[in-house]
């Protein structure tokens, strides 16, 4: 075969994808689908195509196990009250408000990652019952009738705290494993990197999306505020 | 060793088994049996993964799929308890309510670093190849134990507590599967190779700034195709940042693939296909929009992504 020539069939997996995200078609569905198409584009027999994904769902169990192991025992303390404790003890802290609590959460999740501590924090073990209550706690202590609009937007910027302090917070740590692949592909094209280097190189970066994330973080308080004071303005009038 | 990754799977897969039969004894679900085949057919998945045979746990995942798909997962009803009983038992547990929450992640911490060489007559104690998880996993036992110890309930209302908030994440659950699946097949029938070509026929890289800029979206663009970082990393070094940065325009290969592995994360918060960190905790938060945590992120990726391209284009010669 021509070294040149290259099977531009799989990309139609690619555009079955990007269809069913702006369809809004059911994510499942739209996976599922894609990856049909992606096997019969490719000439895979029906056989090879279902012990393909088989074999890849069996091998990739222990995702989830991260997630739904702790379930049992987070769900369990939700029912003796965690999330109404962690209210009641933020509420207690007079200038604590969401802007600035998640800015302290972000610092620490980022810290700890590029320690490599990534197990500290994570959606089921720390955002769910811990960060995102506090959170809105805050908010809820200022503005009482904070609306669900705010509740909603709050906690999905808990989550995205969480994620933006763990992504840019362990590609700093020189163990990660990102960073083991990267010298290893490097390595097959022939070019040797200290894996030191590679991590000092990511500081600049994690530095930059500490200081994005945080000023949008701080500006999340000003936008409750602006919100909540044209609630109240609706409702007097 | 002694504790192995497969003895937390059988302990997920009995989890999975009682939150089954619960779905189908759950009267107040209206589709409590196809719920209840939806969580079997997952426990199946944990209890004999290993034995069957592949295309059958392909057909596994096609049907588990067709069911949460078309809305076969709903939500029952799991008695909780008001808010005034929730908020009079934090008065009076307090901050001890928080010692089973931070067992899990202490005991994972400590699992996989200080514990991660430690035998036991001459058996290494933990999974050398999953020490994380595995340590995760002694975690999660141990936080079940302390809570029921410490509010007086048993097992069996952990894992009814459980079912609450896995019939919340419902089908996000295996999303990620279904992409990893994907990325698998993609891999398989060289899909990088497909968009490494697309990418280097048809812009032009001559000038510096386009070159940077056409790795770091690249970078991120194929992130959020795959889901996954990982994935993008190799095609786009590959295709543009070794030839083209580093062999044209001689960049340094440590800042090249520190910048460029942080423009494929720029990615990963944009994209619904990276279901574990933006799908499941949309779920998870009860949030009405499954895609509230990408829409949000995209505000801070967006400028990231712009800092990154700053970042390599005056760094790359350093």
């Amino acid at each position: 075969m021509d070294h040149n020539v290259v099977n531009l069939w799989p990309l139609l997996g690619v555009a079955v994808i990007i269809l069913g995200f702006a369809l809004r078609a059911h994510p499942v569905l739209v996976v599922i689908a894609a990856c049909a198409v992606t096997g019969i584009a490719s000439a895979m027999p029906v056989e090879k195509l279902l012990a393909t994904m088989g074999t890849a769902f069996i091998k990739t169990r222990n995702l989830p196990l991260i997630l739904l192991l702790p379930l049992a025992a987070i769900g369990l303390l939700e029912r003796f009250g965690l999330k109404e404790h962690a209210q009641a003890s933020i509420a207690r802290i007079k200038s604590a408000t969401t802007g600035r609590l998640l800015i302290v959460y972000l610092a620490l999740r980022e810290i700890t990652a590029a320690f490599g501590l990534t197990s500290l924090g994570g959606h089921i073990c720390m955002v769910r019952p811990l960060v995102a209550p506090m959170a809105e706690g805050a908010a809820e202590t200022r503005y009482p009738a904070l609306t669900d609009e705010l509740r909603h937007r709050i906690r999905a910027m808990s989550a995205a705290t969480d994620n933006v302090g763990l992504f840019f917070g362990e590609d700093v740590f020189v163990a990660f494993g990102a960073i083991v692949l990267m010298q290893t592909i490097l390595r097959g094209e022939g070019l040797e990197v200290e894996p030191l280097h590679i991590a000092m190189w990511g500081i600049p970066t994690a530095v930059t999306a500490f200081i994005i994330h945080s000023w949008r973080l701080h500006r999340l308080d000003a936008q409750i505020a602006r919100a909540m004071l044209k609630q109240t303005q609706k409702e007097t009038a | 060793m002694i504790i192995k990754l497969d003895f937390f799977f059988y302990v997920l897969g009995a989890m999975l088994l009682l939150v089954a039969l619960m779905a189908l004894a759950d009267k107040h679900n209206p589709k409590r049996y196809s719920s209840a085949l939806f969580w079997a057919l997952y426990a199946l998945a944990y209890l004999a993964g290993d034995q069957l045979p592949p295309v059958v746990s392909g057909m596994l995942v096609v049907v588990m799929a067709l069911i949460a798909g078309f809305g076969g997962v709903t939500l029952g009803r799991y008695g909780e308890r008001t808010a005034e009983e929730r908020k009079s038992s934090a008065q009076r547990l307090g901050h001890r309510l928080l010692i089973p929450a931070l067992i899990i992640p202490l005991t994972t911490m400590i699992g996989s670093t200080l514990l991660k060489d430690v035998h036991l007559g001459g058996l290494l104690l933990l999974d050398p190849k999953n020490t994380t998880l595995v340590s995760l996993g002694c975690g999660a036992v141990f936080a079940v134990i302390a809570a029921c110890w410490m509010t007086r309930s048993t097992p069996v209302q952990a894992v009814r507590e459980a079912r609450r908030l896995t019939d919340y994440l419902g089908w996000a659950v295996v999303l990620p599967h279904m992409l990893a699946v994907l990325g698998l097949l993609f891999t398989e029938v060289g899909m990088g190779k497909a968009v490494a070509h697309l990418v280097t026929s048809y812009i032009n890289l001559d000038v510096r700034l386009v070159a940077v800029a056409v790795y770091c979206v690249g970078m991120a663009l194929f992130t959020i195709i795959m889901g996954n970082g990982f994935a993008a990393f190799p095609v786009i070094a590959g295709g543009v940042g070794i030839p083209v940065l580093v062999g044209v325009y001689h960049a340094n290969p440590a800042v090249m693939a520190a910048i460029g592995m942080f423009s494929a994360y720029c990615g990963t918060l944009m994209t619904p296909m990276a279901a574990n960190f933006n799908i499941v905790p949309a779920a998870l938060l009860e949030l009405p929009d499954k895609n509230a945590v990408v829409k949000i992120q995209v505000g801070t990726a967006l400028p990231l992504l712009l800092a990154n391209i700053a970042l390599l284009y005056f760094l790359m010669n350093m």
